[in-house]
């Protein structure tokens, strides 16, 4: 049942902060792996959950940071919306606080936005145990500094998210998935000249041999752009493109090395060993390789892109090294949000 | 005017000129009073202050050496742009230095197939759209001062416009910018790559009023030019009928790329203005676009026309061609300009709502106007809650500006009460300070102060704008109303 804990939550961490405990916040703990290894206290956020306020026509949902992703889903799918970026679950706890912590998006992200695109507003708590409330349940809202989108991605190192105002949109009246046979080069090249005409495509994936293109809009649209596009339709379209955002088609299985590149959409493709599976229309490529991390992060620097190594583990952590003064501004910014440093410590980067 | 905004400062002024002279070429460093007359104030003109200088950088090299030159003197720096900003965000400093991205105006390359612009801060927003259209692109937020307005001034106030409902705002609109930092970092944030690692320093930056560093360089999104649009315009005899037509279009699923709200006072002035045919009988009208294949707006516009019928629409018109499209369009986009040819002077405020508190809202607007017997005119982004209520007044009658002023602070609170929110995109800068103690409290304001101090410690970059101190906040009193909650709830406001 719904509750609201946030008493609770917020006397555990001022007690912390005193005690300088550091502690690891929790939603479903299927991202644990999305970060380094914390040594610290859980914070579980189970049972803080609920949604709080839900208007569609409004286009925004408002629930607790423990409210299961599914649930949400489900709610919106009764009254005909859905979260616009499609993020992963990985795993059937799935919370929406940690979805929002880790700024996860699936293949809609290209053409309807990101995860800190869908945020309006968070309620937080810092690391002092001081509930803050930023951003709001509007869509445009300029008052204070942007603090609830940097949330998204910091993975619970600046604050413990207690509830998230999400916007949301329409499910498409209709969606056609395209298959065409193409080479890696070529998919690149159509799926860029494509995103730059006013068609209704809402993603694009190649998955080493065939080049999947989803079309989502009115009927008479989706029908118009099958006609100018070509290719095969693809009637299992939807449940592809559900294993490629859970991560779950072939390419993903195995205990090869992952790696995910983001890059330009239009790059060429990096010179590096392995297979590829190219989503995003081209910003997101995914990698099976055994090369060095330092082979892999200079390539992705090199074509003005970074790296984030999925699996295995190590100690390193899965993200590509900051520039020394983006990093120490980041120290700053946990300072300022996190001053005895027990949020999260290290999850993101060692000293951070 | 208030004169408690500015933290003063003492600062050895012919020093300060020399330094900068040092750094600059002579013509780009103005400092008498006749040069520095034009920069006395921004979009707000009520607010007016000259600076000690202006500097007119030309490089990104040049901004940082007078960066350099303000920190070694503790002088104060308000970036500005094309100094268009309705909330006092480019007032200047009387201690400090305005610094102008005006020469920093190129277009620096244009990426058709990654689809990007990477320009410099003083490109002007419509530019970058008409640099992009040979390729079929444009840059998507349009506010309306577009022609003039900089898309450095854009990404610090994170400028919306009349398409923000479908396209979103700047910060949807921007992947890259390069910052300097008050000492001397030179920061590239955000990327043409997508979810750089590390926090979301690109969307803190966006908005922040250039209270944390000076941008120099913009790398923004384009998109592909809508094959069509079309735009529909229905009249309705009650604000709540149009209100009702809003929630049923967005409720069916449709997401126009425009859909705008005036009402009865605004369409009579817009029509005296430009004569773009509205209904002047009618209490709203609302006008809503349509863009995307020729396919799907020829769909949307019978279920559009539909929708506002069954609301009670008394009249649906649709543009059958692009010149009607435009005359349609012309009443709006002149609307601040009608407004100000019926008054001596209108103020315009920048509320958002939930949707649905629209009705309450406007009552709420109406009892205040005759209770300050000052008239108002509202023009809506109906899509997104946005509301333009324009103050008429005569700031040439004693008191009337103060009385205005105090008018527009109560309206700003009732958007709070009812969950929304001070400013839609104008910003707070200076015109709004107080009515940040209303929505955010002291924690937050503190919060709000020690993410300032990470990038900024000696506060010189735009201080006194965005965000009250605390001691502000405490001296208003118990203002403090939140997420709706008002502190006495049960006693009944309008
Ligand atoms: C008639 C009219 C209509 C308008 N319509 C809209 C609208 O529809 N939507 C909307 O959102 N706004 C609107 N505005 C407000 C205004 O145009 C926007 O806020 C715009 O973004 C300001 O841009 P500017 O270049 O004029 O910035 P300025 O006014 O020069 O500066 C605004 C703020 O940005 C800071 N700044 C400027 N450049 C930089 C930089 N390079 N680095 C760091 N900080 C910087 C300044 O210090 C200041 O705080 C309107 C204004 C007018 C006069």
């Amino acid at each position: 049942m719904a509750a609201d804990r946030t008493e609770e939550l917020a006397a555990a961490v001022t007690k912390a902060a005193a005690a300088g405990n550091p502690l690891r916040p929790v939603g479903g703990d299927t991202k644990r792996d999305f970060g380094r290894a914390v040594d610290a206290e859980p914070l579980s956020l189970a049972g803080h959950d609920g949604i709080v306020e839900y208007e569609p026509t409004e286009l925004v949902i408002t629930a607790r940071a423990g409210t299961p992703l599914a649930e949400l889903e489900v709610a919106l799918a009764e009254r005909g919306q859905m979260l616009g970026f499609e993020p992963p679950h990985l795993g059937d706890d799935a919370t929406l606080g940690g979805t929002v912590a880790c700024g996860l998006s699936g293949p809609r992200r290209p053409y309807a936005g990101a995860a800190r695109d869908y945020v309006l507003g968070v309620r937080m708590l810092n690391g002092r145990g001081e509930v803050l409330h930023f951003g709001g349940q509007v869509i445009k809202n300029v008052a204070g500094y942007d603090l609830s989108r940097l949330m998204v991605g910091a993975q619970g190192t600046l604050g413990v998210l207690l509830e998230v105002s999400v916007r949301v949109l329409p499910v498409p009246g209709h969606e056609v998935t395209l298959v065409q046979e193409l080479d890696a080069v070529a998919a690149l090249e159509s799926v860029n000249r494509w995103a730059g005409q006013p068609l209704p495509i809402s993603a694009a994936c190649h998955d080493g041999e065939r080049l999947r293109i989803r079309l989502s809009g009115t009927e008479a649209g989706v029908r118009a752009a099958v006609t100018q596009l070509g290719g095969a339709v693809d009637g299992d379209g939807a449940a592809w493109w559900q294993a490629l955002r859970e991560r779950a088609l072939p390419f993903f299985a195995g205990d090869r090395p992952l790696w995910r590149l983001a890059l330009a959409p239009a790059s060429a493709q990096p010179d590096l060993p392995g297979t590829w599976l190219i989503d995003w229309g081209g910003a997101q490529r995914w990698l099976r390789s055994d090369a060095p991390t330092e082979t892999v992060h200079a390539a992705a620097r090199a074509a003005g892109g970074h790296a984030t190594r999925l699996r295995p583990a190590d100690v390193e952590g899965p993200f590509q090294p900051l520039p020394e003064a983006v990093f120490a501004l980041h120290r700053r910014l946990k300072g300022a949000l996190d001053p005895h440093g027990i949020l999260n410590p290290g999850r993101l980067y060692a000293g951070l | 005017m208030n004169d408690t905004i500015h933290d003063r400062r003492t600062i050895d002024r012919i020093a300060l000129v020399a330094a900068l002279r040092a750094v600059l070429p002579a013509d780009a460093v103005l400092d008498q009073p006749e040069q520095l007359r034009p920069y006395e104030c921004d979009g707000l003109s009520a607010y007016r202050q000259l600076p000690l200088a202006v500097a007119l950088p030309a490089d990104t090299d040049q901004v940082a050496a007078v960066l350099a030159a303000c920190r070694e003197h503790g002088a104060p720096v308000v970036a500005r742009g094309s100094g268009t900003s309705l909330s006092g965000g480019a007032l200047p400093h009387p201690d400090g230095v305005v610094l102008s991205l005006a020469k920093l105006n190129r277009i620096l390359a244009i990426d058709p197939i990654n689809r990007t612009a990477r320009v410099q801060p003083g490109v002007r927003n419509l530019a970058i759209s008409e640099a992009a259209r040979p390729f079929g692109l444009y840059y998507a937020p349009d506010p309306s001062s577009q022609i003039v307005c900089s898309i450095g001034g854009n990404v610090a106030e994170n400028a919306g416009g009349v398409h923000c409902l479908k396209y979103g705002l700047t910060v949807h609109n921007i992947l890259a910018v390069e910052m300097l930092t008050i000492d001397g970092e030179r920061l590239e944030l955000g990327g043409d790559a997508p979810d750089v690692p590390g926090y979301d320093l690109l969307a803190l930056v966006i908005g922040s009023e250039g209270m944390l560093g000076v941008v120099t360089e913009i790398t923004v999104k384009l998109l592909p030019l809508p094959s069509c649009a079309r735009v529909l315009l229905g009249a309705f005899d009650s604000i709540p009928a149009a209100g009702d037509a809003v929630s049923r279009i967005i409720a069916a699923g449709i997401t126009p790329g425009g859909l705008e709200m005036m009402d009865g006072p605004a369409i009579q002035a817009a029509e005296d203005f430009v004569q773009a045919g509205y209904p002047t009988s009618a209490a709203a009208i609302l006008l809503c676009e349509l863009d995307g294949t020729v396919e799907e707006v020829e769909a949307q516009i019978d279920e559009v026309r539909s929708l506002m019928q069954a609301c009670g629409a008394s009249e649906v018109r649709v543009a059958q061609d692009e010149k009607e499209r435009a005359a349609f369009w012309s009443g709006r986009k002149n609307a601040f300009p009608a407004v100000g040819r019926i008054s001596p002077d209108y103020y315009c405020m920048d509320g958002t709502i939930p949707r649905r508190h629209l009705a309450r809202v406007l009552e709420g607007i109406t009892a205040l106007s005759e209770e300050y017997g000052l008239p108002v005119a509202n023009v809506f982004h109906a899509g997104d809650g946005n509301l333009h209520p324009l103050i008429l007044y005569d700031a040439n009658r004693p008191g009337e500006l103060e009385r205005t002023e105090e008018f527009g602070g109560k309206i700003l609170e009732l958007c709070v009460e009812v969950g929304g929110t001070i400013t839609g995109e104008h910003g707070v800068g200076v015109e709004k300070i107080d009515q940040m103690c209303v929505q955010f409290n002291a924690a937050e304001i503190d919060q709000f102060h020690a993410v300032k101090a990470a990038l900024d410690p000696e506060r010189l970059l735009n201080p006194g704008k965005a965000i009250p101190s605390s001691a502000r906040c405490s001296e208003l009193g118990g203002m403090h109303v939140h997420g709706g909650q008002l502190p006495f709830p049960d006693i009944e406001r309008f």
